[in-house]
């Protein structure tokens, strides 16, 4: 028998799109895109980016000071949203420390501080000394700095399965949980713009020089964008629902999906087993949608397969590129806000839907109301994550 | 005395320069026998064709090495097993060329290295050159790596009551960022573990975790340590000494204040209910 579904009692992200919960969803409702002309780096590869402004004017607080680079104030930008850490704050003193696991997902963490080490090596080969810190090159830095910064004392692991990252953290925490080995987790995740992504997506011709266009027939390829979101989940509680998870392997290639998308079904699947529903009951999608051309192919023929013509669905890479592995706990925040407030965003930038889209995937918005989401994250390595979410009291 | 949760161990792989086999460590770590003279640089596991086994990242190389060892001892067809990965740092070699290559001229960056340096490489790798379609996951974290991998492993095998692979493995250092990163040879552990006992169970372990002012990593003994010396994930020896010797406990830090307890015991019943 499955345990009770977890309650998820606070949640934020901040993304190009807005930061936090409000600015979010006004720029769904206004259909307002954060993606800007690339001016990441000093030799910008020619793409549009979902970058975050004030970031390199988040200082950490002086005791965390030891973590400071862009990744980590990332995460302190988003964790400063939406009155987030005094909600951990109040689960520590209801559990204990040590009772509240940190399950953090992440695909690049803060290497960008190791290519700017790189890019200013000292005669010696040597890092610049004020990087040479050994807690920020590690894939664990953004996560270890998340547990240091909310005062937490138990669990503390790193996810980082690529783009499926901070979705399968909800999977982890859930485990622990339902063991007893917490008692409530905050999960979610961070990736900041860093030359690794964009010149790694342009080496394999993934990346638009256009505003991202998901499930558009002439889509042209992907936007890098970055953020960083949150949850807190607790077994009782007046929020939204974790109703089910579900996570596959394609078996199939690094950096192609399957080309029937079996991994990615197998993901769904397995989200509706463990929540006792069927497809039918899911009234909207958030889809990875990356606008790439193979994504979306594969991606739109399983949503048309699976899912009735009532089923609302859309990709929110329009509004904030795609936040690799942030993508999970961003677009579970957008699935979040599509419950409470009664709104399926639809996919902003498409224009002519590629005609192997079903009835399911939307173009503009949808005021309904909706007690259920699913959000979908695919990851290199055919890692696959479904998500899926009731509405809140 | 520990609030036991219990799984057993149907499988073990490892691979180091000085540990070529679990049936070879297995003697070494006891003191049967001295670790091999002429060392090998790096496994070429057999799961891979032999071109993709020169290719194939040194993590990669690793971890599918002692991940298929640890399967075939348990008698197991990877393809059915959910899998856990750890590793501290991920493959510190590909990170050096990709920080190289994006101060020098970034517009030659590999398609392929790029591919290879996501933190899941070696977890992909797996399930494609084994076809298995269940989940697995590539985790981190710091010092406490080996322990939080274990954990996940664990809680998976109890909460979804299944067997499960676990694969911890680090790398060396490259460059530059060897002098902030430390982490010498190559080494990797697997374990298949298994929340029922069944007659593949090899070991019983016992555990669970426990609030802990000062949480401690329990330490090898001084040989055993010293085989691994330096890799990132050289805690894996505490276990696999227990295991070695069949029998044992030892703590590991989970958190600033929360320790992993095991305790290994060696399931009687193998030799006569092996079919």
């Amino acid at each position: 028998m499955s345990p009770a579904p977890l309650r998820i009692n606070a949640f934020t992200a901040s993304s190009a799109a807005g930061k936090g919960v409000k600015a979010t969803l006004e720029a769904l409702r206004s259909r307002k895109s954060g993606l800007t002309p690339n001016d990441f780096g000093t030799r910008p590869v020619d793409t549009y980016i979902g970058r975050v402004g004030g970031v390199e004017t988040t200082p950490l607080p002086p005791h965390l000071k030891q973590w400071e680079c862009r990744n980590n104030s990332l995460a302190w930008l988003g964790l400063n949203q939406d009155g987030f850490i005094a909600a951990v704050s109040a689960a520590r003193e209801r559990y204990g420390s040590t009772r509240v696991a940190v399950v953090f997902g992440t695909s690049t963490s803060s290497i960008g501080a190791t290519e700017e080490a790189y890019a200013n090596l000292d005669g010696a080969n040597r890092f610049p000394a004020h990087l040479r810190n050994p807690l920020i090159h590690t894939p664990h830095s953004t996560g270890e700095f998340v547990q240091r910064a909310l005062e937490l004392e138990g669990v503390c692991i790193t996810v980082a399965t690529a783009c499926s990252s901070s979705a399968k953290v909800f999977g982890q925490a859930q485990r622990l949980i339902s063991s007893g080995i917490a008692d409530a987790a905050v999960v979610g995740g961070t990736d900041s713009l860093c030359g690794s992504v964009l010149f790694g997506f342009n080496s394999l011709e993934l990346v638009s020089g256009e505003p991202c266009r998901p499930f558009d027939a002439s889509r042209s390829g992907i936007n890098l964008g970055e953020a960083a979101g949150f949850a807190l989940l607790e077994r009782d509680g007046p929020g939204p629902a974790l109703l089910g998870y579900g996570e596959s392997s394609d078996a199939f290639h690094m950096s192609s999906p399957h080309p029937e998308g079996l991994g990615a079904r197998k993901a769904i699947d397995a989200a509706l087993a463990r929540a006792g529903m069927t497809a039918d009951a899911v009234d909207y999608i958030n889809l990875h949608g990356t606008a790439s051309r193979k994504n979306d192919e594969v991606e739109a023929k399983v949503i048309g397969d699976l899912f009735g013509a009532d089923a609302l669905a859309s990709s929110t890479k329009g509004w904030t590129g795609h936040t690799l592995g942030a993508a999970g706990i961003l677009e579970s925040v957008i699935t979040l806000l599509a419950l409470e407030h009664s709104m399926a965003p639809g996919t902003l930038n498409a224009m002519q839907l590629d005609s192997v889209c079903g009835p399911q995937i939307r173009i503009e918005n949808t005021d309904a109301s909706l007690r259920t989401g699913m959000s979908l994250s695919f990851g290199f390595g055919g890692s696959n994550c479904a998500l899926l979410f009731g509405r809140g009291e | 005395m520990m609030q036991a949760r219990i799984a057993y161990i149907d499988g073990i792989g490892v691979w180091s320069a000085a540990l070529p086999s679990w049936q070879e460590a297995n003697r070494i770590l006891r003191g049967e026998i001295p670790p091999p003279q002429e060392a090998r640089k790096r496994p070429s596991p057999e799961l891979l064709p032999p071109n993709e086994r020169r290719r194939a990242p040194d993590t990669v190389a690793v971890s599918l090495e002692v991940a298929s060892k640890a399967c075939a001892h348990a008698g197991r067809e990877p393809a059915s097993l959910p899998s856990v990965f750890s590793s501290t740092h991920g493959d510190l070699a590909i990170t050096d060329y990709m920080a190289e290559t994006l101060a020098e001229g970034p517009e030659l960056l590999s398609p392929t290295k790029f591919h290879n340096s996501v933190h899941n490489a070696a977890a992909g790798y797996w399930a494609i050159a084994t076809g298995c379609m269940r989940p697995y996951t590539a985790l981190s974290a710091s010092h406490r790596s080996f322990a939080s991998g274990l954990l996940e492993a664990l809680v998976q095998a109890q909460s979804e009551a299944t067997s499960i692979l676990y694969v911890a493995y680090d790398i060396e250092a490259q460059g530059p960022l060897s002098t902030v990163v430390d982490s010498t040879g190559r080494f990797g552990c697997a374990l298949v573990l298994n929340s029922q006992p069944t007659r593949q169970a090899k070991f019983s372990l016992k555990w669970n975790t426990r609030d802990a002012g000062n949480p401690r990593d329990s330490i090898p003994g001084a040989q055993c340590a010293s085989l691994v010396a330096g890799n990132a994930m050289a805690g894996a020896m505490t276990l696999l000494e227990l295991l070695a010797l069949s029998e044992g406990s030892c703590t590991y830090a989970l958190g600033p204040r929360l320790e992993l307890e095991l305790e290994i015991a060696a399931v009687k019943n193998e030799a006569e209910t092996a079919p």
